[in-house]
């Protein structure tokens, strides 16, 4: 039977000259989990939104053709009217609260529907359960961790008992970790409940192996394309490494999931640490050697009575490009933060470039260190990219058209008279470091800057932060993406609960910890190869 | 009577009822014995009946308040206050103002009498608002707008989501000013301020645009989209509730003529409730676990109503409610008021004991362990 279903549906937004959808057809069966990929901008999100008439009826646009829901049409059913058929989840969780303790938020949806109070109490119970959240039950909503909140959210709509379940990118912010557990909870409900799932995601590493059909949303209004996973993977422009790895290896069926990789992985191991023995790694990962440009000493820093770093040490030379992990309010951006001098510290020392951020004034900061927030979209002001670039200059005192000249290196061909906000997520990022590099810093952070971004965005920002490095620049970047560090990390620094718990060359810090390796490494282990290129490189050495 | 012992949080419309009898039985009297009883017993029922939430600070915040509000008042009294005669404390130097400001007076003689009246006066205010204070330690705000009727429940829920709202726009301020920081622009003064308003707006307006999004997607404000119905509601409400607001006035106000006190504010009440019944038949939506109106609810209301009462009645008596101040003599304490502000004391024994706040409810290890230990194993 079919739960959701699109009939030659096409969308087109106010004042966008092409349709973001166009004649799409899809069927999605009952108790299916369905996962939807495609670039940034391409749709998904709009996808998503129409199946439970947010679009048009919230986003505005037209929408012709026709999508019904469990047999109801969102033509003549607004959103709330579909509320107890479809749970939507959007990105942010934190902005979608509508309350602020755990218990109420789950009941909130139940409430709206008037679904009776024993009803609503018995299922409150069920979906504490369900989450593995009873202990936290009466918790402010703000005190929790990402991955909690992620959950609440999901369990939230899952109280009112909904036949589909529809999440957009559920787990971009969350640490692996965190990421897991949601997974793990998706997939439960699938079994378990006979749940619809329509789920739209970058990370395809984390997700394609729970999926049973892949929808591919080429953007620009191309049809549709879909199949099943592995026949989608074998052709799809984005693509988790395993499947990288299973084409580079030529595979077929193409292994989704790092079990079933290694199974077929024998083989490539063993030509691998052949050619491996008496050779060089591929890619040099050594520290380099240099004078420290950051050195952090003892640095405590506290919020009131919560203690978000204890003691950090942490040196950072020229040329380093250094990876902060842990998981989310392990303090990463707070070390982030006393780099630039955001965050006072209680105790310790930090110097930058031979100064201490917290004392410099804006204007000399920014000739020491840039840092490019978690959300880019916070550092630009201006209405054109133009102006924007312009005014970087202005900031940091440099000729005209330096910023430009960075934005043109890092993401050739954007339109200078684009308003910052119709930028695609990976432009804005490239964006926000051209600005910040107009001052030269010699320091450069970035915070998060793979989230929203997809695997050619990626793939770019690799090559930017690479070009960085060997300019002499050194970069400091918080992210939860094993995958980037372990392509473009020299060194990976773990911060949980405000300490070091390790700090060392990439390589030997993610090998040693399953949740921070990346799949190559898991499928390859022993051998010590963390990416695809890595091993590309080293079967073409071995001819 | 089950549940009269076990640990539970109270109506918060109870502690508001008690709270609003303290605060009639003060606005009916200057004596500063009375008005230090009450004072004395709200503090004692805070402390006896109060949780560790971030609101039952209130207290002693209002309390703080009180004072600066007693300190004005002295100071106006002696500045601007008319001629007393009396017992002079202090020679300020008196302003001559021109002919059109007659009858207002600045600097001159300050008396004893008039300093004692206004400490009076003062005090009266500050025990006012250490009955508010008190009602607001006691009761979470968002609990009491949650147990708002059914027809009022779309204000309820406008107000909820601004009162989380106003956190979250000092994070964005946070972050927008630490965003222009990073691009080397001034983060101080009237100019960075300037900078800061604008994307501060625009990232609340696209916040709320999110959240709205989401509670439609929730199911907020499905079906009875019934006209009329709306219509009816909002006039018997709002009648009912400028009805109760003049009725409270001519209660409060001793100077104001009797048919504006008791019977104006039954007869809006009533026009209220009727209003806030025809919407709560309307309404489609089910509450979560409410706050169940009990005995003890009972008690702590009537409590406070009996301390009010016995203000109210004691004040028809001879005048040592509102004193003459006289500087020499001690005040003399009126036994039926003073023994009815007594009773407003036995909520501290006969309220339930609030329930623990949060985590210590569940047993350790119940359900699966909390997210991070995971990481931590690997």
């Amino acid at each position: 039977m079919s739960m959701i279903r699109f009939e030659d549906v096409s969308v087109r937004y106010t004042g966008r000259s092409h349709p973001v959808l166009s004649h799409v057809d899809l069927d999605v069966a009952e108790g299916e989990l369905c996962l939807v990929v495609g670039r940034t901008g391409s749709g998904k999100s709009t996808l998503l939104r129409a199946v439970n008439g947010l679009v048009p009826h919230f986003t505005g646009g037209l929408l012709t053709g026709r999508v019904t829901v469990d047999g109801r049409d969102t033509r003549d059913h607004p959103p709330r009217e579909l509320a107890d058929v479809v749970g939507y989840v959007g990105q942010d969780p934190l902005a979608t609260f509508v309350t602020d303790v755990v218990e109420e938020e789950l009941a909130y949806g139940m409430e709206s529907q008037g679904v009776a109070p024993e009803v609503m109490r018995r299922r409150v119970e069920e979906v504490l359960d369900v989450l593995g959240m009873a202990s936290v039950r009466h918790r402010a909503l703000a005190a929790l961790s990402a991955g909690q909140q992620q959950r609440v959210a999901i369990g939230s709509v899952l109280a009112a008992h909904p036949k589909v379940l529809v999440l957009d990118e559920p787990t971009s912010a969350l640490d692996p970790a965190a990421a897991e557990e949601v997974l793990a909870l998706l997939q439960r409900l699938v079994h378990d409940l006979g749940l619809t799932v329509l789920l739209a995601e970058h990370r395809l590493e984390r997700v394609v192996q729970y999926a049973d059909r892949v929808v591919l949303v080429p953007g620009g209004g191309a049809p549709l394309v879909i199949g099943e996973p592995g026949e989608i993977m074998a052709t799809a422009p984005v693509a988790p490494p395993v499947v990288e790895l299973g084409r580079l290896a030529g595979w077929s069926p193409l292994p989704l999931s790092v079990r079933d990789a290694r199974r077929r992985a024998g083989d490539l191991r063993d030509r691998l640490t052949i050619t491996q023995a008496g050779q060089p790694p591929a890619v040099p990962l050594a520290t380099p050697p240099g004078a420290p440009l950051v050195s952090v000493r003892g640095l405590v820093v506290r919020y009131g009575s919560t203690v978000a770093l204890r003691g950090v040490d942490l040196a950072v030379g020229h040329g380093e490009v250094v990876a902060l992990m842990g998981r989310n309010g392990a303090g990463k951006s707070t070390l982030l933060a006393s780099l630039v001098g955001m965050a006072r510290p209680a105790a310790g020392r930090v110097s930058v470039d031979g100064a201490v951020p917290a004392d410099l004034a804006p204007r000399e900061l920014v000739r020491h260190v840039g840092l490019v927030p978690q959300e880019p979209g916070d550092l630009l002001y201006a209405d054109t990219v133009r102006d924007e670039c312009a005014q970087a200059d202005a900031d940091a005192a440099v000729p005209a058209g330096t910023a430009a000249g960075l934005l043109a290196r890092l993401a050739p061909g954007i339109d200078p008279a684009t308003h910052p906000r119709d930028l695609s997520e990976g432009q804005r990022l490239s964006l926000a470091l051209a600005v910040v590099l107009a001052g030269r810093p010699p320091l450069v952070l970035l915070d998060e800057p793979t989230r929203g971004l997809d695997y050619p965005g990626k793939a770019a920002l690799v090559v930017t932060l690479r070009e960085l490095a060997a300019e002499g620049h050194a970069v400091v970047l918080a992210t939860h993406d094993v995958e980037l560090a372990a392509t473009v990390a020299h060194r990976t620094v773990v911060l949980a609960g405000g300490e070091v718990v390790s700090d060392g060359p990439t390589r030997e810090v993610v090998m040693s910890s399953p949740s921070f390796a990346p799949q190559v490494a898991k499928i390859l282990a022993p051998v010590g190869m963390l990416t695809v290129d890595e091993v590309a490189d080293a079967l073409r050495a071995a001819g | 009577m089950t549940g009269w012992r076990l640990p539970r949080s109270l109506h918060p419309g109870a502690w508001w009822l008690w709270a609003i009898g303290l605060a009639t039985a003060a606005s009916r009297t200057t004596n500063p014995l009375l008005l230090g009883l009450v004072v004395a017993v709200a503090g004692y029922v805070v402390a006896a009946r109060r949780t560790d939430a971030p609101w039952a600070r209130a207290y002693g915040f209002y309390l703080r308040m009180g004072l600066v509000v007693l300190a004005i008042r002295v100071v106006f009294a002696a500045l601007f206050g008319a001629p007393t005669p009396g017992h002079v404390l202090l020679q300020l130097p008196e302003v001559a103002l021109p002919d059109w400001a007659a009858g207002v007076r600045l600097g001159g003689d300050v008396t004893l009498p008039a300093v004692v009246a206004a400490l009076y006066d003062g005090l009266q205010l500050a025990t006012m608002l250490a009955c508010v204070g008190a009602a607001n330690a006691l009761a979470s705000p968002k609990r009491l707008l949650q147990s708002l009727p059914g027809a009022l429940y779309e204000v309820g829920v406008a107000v909820v989501v601004a009162l989380s709202f106003s956190p979250q726009l000092v994070e964005a301020v946070t972050r927008v000013r630490a965003a222009r920081r990073l691009r080397g622009r001034p983060d101080r003064g009237l100019r960075g301020l300037r900078g800061v308003a604008m994307p501060v707006l625009e990232s609340a307006l696209e916040r709320s645009v999110e959240l709205a999004a989401a509670m439609d997607a929730r199911g907020f404000g499905r079906a009875g989209a019934d006209r009329r119905g709306r219509r009816v509601t909002g006039l018997l409400t709002g009648g009912g509730l400028i009805g109760v607001c003049i009725g409270i006035y001519g209660l409060l106000d001793a100077g104001s003529p009797t048919a504006l006190g008791l019977p104006m504010l039954l007869a809006g009440a009533a026009l209220a409730v009727a209003g806030l019944a025809v919407g709560g038949r309307r309404a489609t939506r089910s509450r979560y676990r409410p706050d169940p109106w009990d005995a003890p609810e009972w008690a702590v209301a009537v409590s406070g109503a009996a301390a009010a009462v016995a203000v109210l009645l004691a004040s028809a008596g001879p005048g040592i409610l509102a004193l003459r101040p006289d500087p020499t003599t001690a005040p003399p304490l009126p036994a039926l008021a003073a023994l009815g502000v007594l009773v407003a004391l036995l909520p501290a024994w006969l309220a339930p004991v609030p329930a623990p706040d949060g985590e210590a409810e569940e047993s350790p290890g119940a359900g699966v362990p909390a997210h991070g230990s995971r990481a931590t194993a690997a």
